[in-house]
């Protein structure tokens, strides 16, 4: 077993998976990582499980070390990192070495960045999912000092491979289906709800995030008075007179605020990764749009598999470029010929 | 709003559930209808379904796109819900669950005995006396809604909300109470105190109660609670009758 130390850490670290479906009725939503299509990214590059356990920065990284050499994967928000000082690339796997440091600094795009080692974080499931679930009382927030268990590596010696990856963190138009309350809303709401562009309010965390916006408002006829009813991640609930939350991996199960629609999974990752600032705008698909967007975990997870390519290193970002020997096999020509 | 509805309402809720919806407004029978609906798809054995939950008014079926499809998953749950059975709605548990009813353990028990119109004594008697079902669980794991109070106690939400309540706090609106379990704020106001612990993760029976359970409360003294609290042989005093 290899130990993974972290040396120092940011405040918003923790293990996540892809969470503990099939507890809804009990109250407990999934959780699992905040943008799940990271943790498909990373075990693309690393020919592994994506039900692996990853540590999940939020907005900040950390430093790290580990005791065994192991691959690991750089995915979701761009954090510069570097290990002693050599740079890492993100959406690329890398090695790091027993007793070298990985630094992994703030988030300059995106909010949510993951650390992918290629033998997963390997603590004891709780409920078949290592993820935290801080508001549900699994897990702990990661701190300066804790260790954790990283499987063996299954393959240190596979070649590095990178991801060209579609960038999310900059908003823009985000999908949305009909929900159970969307007719709720009468069209003027509707047509306003669609028609404002919105900004990523501070106010944001695993559970959900605040929009932010100055256009007209869009409540629904009878206000709060609803009877408090299921909820999904990707909804998006409107409290008062048109200030919308759209909902997590790490929501409540029900609540009494009206729900104008749902973020589709595949654009949830958008929400997950727009920093406080950023624009996005909403559009309805119809149900039938809706439906054709859904795809298997492991269908995405082998599409992503044909996007990763070998990596060539640029001598220009290998620093220690002349420690490395450049030529070796040299013969005299003559090999071949001799007995 | 149609609030005397009786054909269910299906909804899409995600790419991979349907929402039953009974009616729009909460009643006994409605969520009786809910919970029954939610054992009856459970021992349905519909291709592709995945999760069932309940929730006041409603059930969710969640189904497994890439086994099924909502046209499918649709029409089993039309069929079903043409030879709806009127189920056993009678509970199979009924919960005693000490509560501490002390001005420190209980902020807003006047406020909201004046808003139902009785003195506080009066508001703790008509709770004591109230059987409660779990109507539903949610917001928060194992946290349950449970109802209905009399019509006075048809108290609403306050507009602005408690930051934080301690966990078992006992809390009302809208003729519900709940024992609460999470941690966020909240717009239901603070009216006794329980040692309960709904939810215990660490346990191999996280959950300690089920959609359709009873509950009755009986007051307890400030003191009788403190020892309620440290006593950690039982789920805060609380006792389980199995009644079928």
């Amino acid at each position: 077993m290899v130990q993974l130390t972290i040396i120092s850490a940011g405040g918003g670290l923790t293990v996540q998976d892809l969470g503990r479906p099939g507890w809804k009725a009990q109250g407990l939503s999934t959780g699992g990582a905040a943008d799940p299509l990271a943790l498909l990214e990373a075990a693309a590059l690393l020919g592994t499980s994506p039900a692996q356990a990853v540590i999940e920065m939020m907005g900040f990284g950390g430093c790290f070390k580990v005791d065994g050499g192991t691959r690991f994967a750089m995915t979701g928000a761009a954090m510069d990192a570097n290990i002693d000082g050599v740079r890492v690339l993100p959406n690329s796997t890398s090695f790091l070495a027993a007793g070298a440091t990985l630094t992994v600094g703030a988030a300059k795009a995106g909010v949510y960045g993951y650390l992918a080692f290629a033998g997963g974080i390997t603590t004891p499931p709780i409920m078949d999912s290592r993820a935290a679930h801080l508001t549900a009382g699994i897990g702990k927030r990661l701190q300066a000092g804790d260790t954790l268990p990283l499987g063996a590596d299954p393959d240190r010696m596979r070649a590095p491979q990178k991801l060209r990856v579609e960038d999310r963190s900059t908003g823009g138009t985000v999908r949305i289906m009909p929900g159970p309350q969307t007719d709720f809303f009468d069209q003027d709401a509707l047509y306003a709800f669609t028609s404002t562009t919105f900004l990523r309010s501070p106010r944001g965390n695993r559970q959900g995030i605040r929009l932010e916006h100055t256009g007209a408002e869009f409540g629904t006829k009878d206000g709060l008075n609803h009877v408090s009813d299921l909820i999904v991640p990707g909804d998006i609930q409107v409290t008062g007179a048109g200030v919308p939350y759209v909902l997590l991996a790490e929501c409540q199960t029900i609540g009494g605020y009206p729900r104008i629609g749902s973020v589709i999974p595949a654009d949830l990752p958008k929400i997950a990764q727009a920093a406080p600032g950023t624009s996005l705008r909403f559009r309805f698909l119809t149900l039938e749009e809706a439906d054709a967007t859904a795809h298997t975990q492991a269908a995405k997870l082998r599409q992503l598999a044909q996007l990763c390519q070998p990596m060539v290193r640029d001598p220009h970002d290998i620093a220690d470029l002349l420690r490395y020997q450049l030529i070796s096999g040299a013969t005299s020509g003559d090999d071949l010929e001799r007995p | 709003m149609n609030t005397s509805l009786t054909e269910p309402e299906l909804r899409p809720l995600g790419l991979d559930g349907i929402l039953v919806r009974f009616a729009r407004t909460l009643t006994e029978a409605t969520n009786a209808r809910a919970l029954g609906f939610c054992e009856q798809v459970k021992h349905a054995t519909i291709t592709g379904v995945t999760e069932v939950a309940s929730s006041l008014v409603s059930v969710r079926i969640g189904f497994d796109p890439h086994v099924t499809n909502r046209t499918c998953v649709t029409l089993a749950i039309t069929e079903l819900l043409a030879s709806e059975e009127a189920t056993e709605n009678s509970p199979k548990r009924l919960w005693h669950i000490p509560v501490a009813f002390g001005p420190t353990y209980a902020p807003q028990l006047g406020e909201v005995a004046a808003l139902a119109g009785l003195t506080p004594e009066q508001a703790v008697a008509e709770v004591e006396a109230t059987t409660v079902r779990v109507m539903a669980i949610g917001f928060a794991p194992g946290q349950p809604y449970l109802g209905m109070l009399p019509p006075n106690w048809n108290v609403p939400r306050q507009s602005t909300l408690t930051d934080s309540l301690p966990r078992g706090a006992l809390i009302c609106a809208v003729r519900q109470l709940i024992i609460w379990a999470a941690d966020a704020p909240t717009g239901w106001r603070h009216i006794g105190q329980t040692a309960f612990r709904v939810y215990l993760p660490e346990t191999a029976e996280p959950f300690a109660l089920e959609p359709g359970d009873a509950v009755q409360f009986n007051a307890v003294s400030d003191s009788a609670f403190r020892d309620i609290e440290t006593n950690t042989d039982t789920n805060g005093g609380a006792r389980c009758e199995v009644l079928r």
